[in-house]
Formats: structure tokens, sequence, C-alpha cells
């Protein structure tokens, strides 16, 4: 086996046993990313030669016998992560040759614990996508099929675990960019409850649905980033100061007791017939488990769409904002005023996608159609959000597709940016619900892509979903094939 | 049609951004059929229902005012287009 097919957890017992050394792990990434990615793009920035410095660091600190719960482990991180004197670029023009001047507090709690910075991984350009293919900086292949998609926002953070260039990664997800990857790309990815993770140093595209979360091989590697990750943080006044419990002690080979609701509109004509054996097939194992099987009902899920193209598109027109030329990212060469500084590096600099946001959540936001658009989109999301918050009433995780389709083709939806926006219907829902969600692999396509689970929780019950993947994964062998790359 | 060209043309002056007419007339046809999608909402009766700005239940946050370290302002300018000791310098602004 080689040093990077490796789990986290399979680095971390072979580093505290010595079986290799922390620079011996760092560079079997860096070669993996340097042979494949050619093929893959999956990075935008690879920091081999910090890397190899800090996990030279990371080996003293295991030789004085002092290791902390990550040193030595190698990690990519989505490029929308701040990262001190790394350059950070959103996937976009206008950050071309932004370095930030501090660290995300995502990253610094895994730069705290001893991880090693592999590099910056592509993504949608501001995390604006769901097929990668609006990085100014090429679109990501997935390593399943080269001709397809590894889906988006994190495409990168799918597409580079699911290839073995890392071990692990962190995403964002605002409507489903770190399920539908993990999905179409046949990893873990897990969205926790808004305000669990500190969105500090995150670029923001959403604020209100943004949430940062782990990308992994198997659950427990999840439930171990997701600890090194979680709980308060008094730089954003929107995380949460309720204990973490430890979630790694909540796995368990059973489901005994469990409820777990399908909601009947999850299931709908549309849903891919290989997506849907798969999921059938696995709500069969989770019944073989001990787990209760409950139809339950989410009557708004069909509107969530629209409601999410209204209320993250005001969100983006007002985050984005800041981009105009003036302190830091691109500024135009030709503006002879201050307007057109802000309006000429702005076109200059923005990706049409991101444009096509920017200009919708303006309009939402605009005087004359603020109630008819804005305000009508945050009471349907009370609706929705209700919805779920019944459904808990009855079961302790609900359970569905995560994408209505495996992975499609490179081009394949760029010419009709509405096709694209409903490919995730599945996932915008939980994001406007603010709870937590996760996607791990449960079957393969007719064509042999990857098909994901999706698993869904109460609020701050990230335990709940970890625990009933944990048991579906025990007692299955998806997460154990490899994309051949 | 629920957006005209020129609403278009209004809109990209608020949002600052200099779009050509290539632009403007994708984006046209863009919006008018993403509009036309999302006027689904209206088959909801809301009224009544509180809007959700924020789906976690938490009220203000605050912490204790004081003084903590912050960016110098040669770090504040590290990534600037055009840095002047002690600022940013942009096009005359006052005619």
């Amino acid at each position: 086996m080689s040093l990077y097919d490796k789990t986290l957890s399979e680095l971390r017992a072979g580093l505290d046993r010595r079986e290799f050394s922390a620079a011996e792990a760092a560079r079997a990434f860096l070669d993996r990313i340097a042979a494949t990615d050619p093929r893959l793009n999956a990075f935008i920035t690879v920091c081999a030669d910090s890397a190899l410095a800090e996990a030279a660091e990371a080996d003293r600190r295991l030789a004085a016998g002092d290791p902390a719960p990550l040193t030595g482990i190698p990690l990519a991180m989505k490029d929308i992560f701040n990262t001190l004197g790394v350059r950070t670029t959103c996937a976009s023009k206008i950050l071309a040759s932004y370095v930030a001047p501090y660290d995300a507090t995502a990253f610094a709690r895994l730069k705290a614990q001893g991880a090693v910075l592999l590099g910056k991984v592509n993504m949608d350009e501001f995390a604006m996508g769901s097929s990668n293919e609006n990085s100014a900086y090429g679109p990501v292949r997935n390593p399943w099929d080269t001709t397809c998609v590894p889906g988006g926002s994190s495409g990168g953070s799918a597409a580079c675990v699911a290839a073995r260039q890392a071990p692990a990664a962190l995403g964002t997800d605002t409507g489903g960019s770190i399920r539908q990857p993990a999905s179409h790309c046949g990893v873990v990815g897990l969205k926790p409850t808004y305000g669990r993770v500190s969105r500090y140093g995150v670029i923001a595209y959403a604020s209100s649905l943004d949430q940062v979360g782990p990308v992994t091989i198997d659950v427990r590697d999840c439930a171990l980033l997701l600890q090194a990750i979680a709980g308060f943080d008094p730089l954003d006044s929107t995380s949460v100061d309720t204990p973490v419990p430890d979630y790694a002690a909540t796995l368990q080979p059973d489901l005994k007791g469990v409820r777990i609701g399908l909601p009947k509109e999850y299931f709908i004509e549309g849903l891919d017939a290989d997506v849907r054996a798969a999921v059938e097939q696995a709500v069969t194992t989770c019944r073989s488990l001990g787990a209760e099987i409950v139809e339950v009902s989410l009557p708004h899920t069909e509107f969530a769409v629209a409601c999410y193209y209204l209320i993250a598109t005001a969100e983006a027109s007002s985050n984005l904002a800041r981009y105009d030329g003036v302190r830091f990212g691109h500024r135009t060469a030709t503006a002879g005023n201050l307007i057109e500084t802000y309006s000429r590096s702005r076109d200059e600099g923005f990706g049409s996608e991101v444009k096509r946001r920017i200009m919708l959540g303006t309009y939402a936001l605009s005087s004359g159609y603020y109630d008819a658009y804005y305000l009508k989109a945050q009471k349907v999301r009370t609706l929705i959000r209700q919805d779920f918050l019944d459904a808990f009433d009855k079961v302790d995780v609900i359970l569905g597709p995560v994408a209505p389709t495996p992975a499609f083709r490179i081009g394949e939806k760029t010419a009709d940016p509405l096709q694209m926006y409903l490919s995730d219907i599945f996932t915008i829902p939980v994001n406007l619900a603010g709870t937590c969600a996760m996607s791990l692999p449960c079957g393969f396509s007719g064509t042999g892509l990857p098909i994901g689970l999706q698993l869904i929780g109460k609020p701050f019950a990230e335990s709940d979903i970890l625990r009933t993947a944990y048991a579906f994964e025990q007692a299955t062998e998806w997460h154990k094939r490899k994309a051949e790359i | 049609m629920k957006i005209s060209r020129s609403e278009v043309e209004h809109v990209a002056r608020l949002a600052r951004l200099a779009l050509n007419d290539e632009e403007l007339d994708a984006l046209t046809g863009d919006m008018d059929a993403i509009l036309a999608y999302v006027d689904q909402l209206n088959r909801l009766k809301t009224d009544g229902i509180v809007p959700t700005a924020h789906a976690v239940p938490m009220a203000n946050a605050f912490r204790q005012d004081e003084v903590r370290p912050s960016f110098t302002p040669e770090q504040a300018q590290t990534n600037a287009p055009a840095p002047d000791p002690g600022g940013f310098r942009v096009p005359r602004v006052i005619e």
C-alpha cells in the first residue's frame, strides 16, 4: 500500500508508530499531485517547499514525543480559506495575486494541531457553481471519468481526496458545495450545522448559508476532522457557543433505536434510475442494521431552488461589493474616474456566473422589488425550515439522494444556468434550514460513476448522522473502491 | 418579459459592473428566465409568516469593547493595487 492510499487515521497511526516520517508522507502526496494533477487540475496552488518545511517541523515534534492530533498530517484547503502568506484566489481573476495577511480560523485550528498544508484546491469562482466549470483556473476533472465534472463548488476538495492527492480536505457548502462533489467523486463530505464551525477568514458568498466542513475518505476521518475545526470562535459572532461532543466516540456499528425518515419529495420522477436503486438499497441496509424506517414529508422542497437563488444572490451582491479595485484585488488600467475604477475592475475581474448572481441579487434587493423577491424568499425560507423541524419531531435522521444524477459531462449544462441550479435540488433545502447533512458513498452507476447517500440531521446533531453513516459504511464496501487515475 | 434590457442596464449601474453589449444581451435573457422560474414562490401564501434572515435562533452577540492587536497600516496595504503612505490612491473624486 502506498503512503498516499492511507486514510487520515492510518497516517496518524503510522506516524505515531514511526513506520514513516511526516516528511515521507508529505513527499508521497506531493509526488502524487505532480503525477496526477495535469489530468485533474484539482490544485490552484501547490505548496511543495512550505509543506516539506512544515513536515520537518512535525517530525521534530514527533521525535520530541509531543504530537498534536494532526501533527504531520498532510491536508488540502479549498482556495476560499485565507491562508497567511499563501496566495488565496477564490478561483477568481480578481484575486489572482491576493496573499492573505491572516489565517481563517478553521485553517488556523488545523495548523495549530500540526497539519501540513499541501496546497490550495480549485473550486467554482467565489463558490458559485455546481460543476467546477466556473473557475478562472480551468475546470477540475472527475477522477472516476475525466470527461465528467467533479461537482461543485468544492470540486477540487472532493477530486483531490478521491484521487488520493490528499488524505482529506476542507471545503465550504452554501447550497450543496461539499455534499454534491463528495457524491460525484465517491468520498465523504459533511456540511455542519450553521454556526458549528467558524466562518472567520472564509471568503464570503452568502453569509447566512455558508458553512465550512470536511471532505475525507471515510466516516471516521470525517469525525476526526470535524472535531478539529468545530466550536465557538469569538472572531465569528454567528458561530454558536454550544459544547462540541466527542464525535469519534459516537461511532458504533449498528442502528438500533435510530429512526430514519424518507422524504417522499426526494424520490420524485426525474431521479436517475441508478441513483434511486442505490439509495433504496441503502434503506434496506439501514433497516437490516436495526433502524426504523418512517416516511416523512418536506412539502416545500420544490420551492427551495427558487428561494435559494434569491437569498444567496442577494447576499452575494452585498458581499462582493468589497471587490472594488481600491484596497486589494485587480484594478483596471483604463479608468478615468472612481466609478470607472469600480465598474471596470469588477467587469474585468469577475467571471460570467459571478456577474449573473451579482446582477440577480442586486435586482432582488433593489428599490421596488425587495418585497416581491427578497422578503418573499425569506418567508418561504421559514416554511422550508419548518418542514425540517416538523419531520425531526418523528425521526432522528432524514435519508435521501444527494443529487438527482451521477456526475454529468463537462460542458453538458453550461449553456443553461437554470438546469445547472436544479442539480442542487436535494442539498439546497438543508442550507436554508441551517441544519447539518453529509454525503457518503452508496453505490455506482452503470457507467462506473459514484453515487452518494445523503443523511440529514437535527441542528447540532452531527453525531447522529456520523453514527448512521459509520454503521452503513461498516456494512458496505463502497468506500473501499478507488478511482484509477 | 419579466425584465427589459434597459432595466438590466440600470441594475448593472447599481452593481458597478461595466458590462459590454454582449454581456447585457445574454444577461437579459438569463435573468428573464430565472425571474420567471422564481415566480413560482407566489403560489405560496406567506401572509403573516415571519421572514428568516438567519437559521440559528440567536439574539445579538455581545463582547467586551476592548482594544486588541490589529493590522498595521503596512499589513493592510500589502495587497493594495496603488498604496500610498497611510492610504490607498484612487482617481480624483472632486473636480
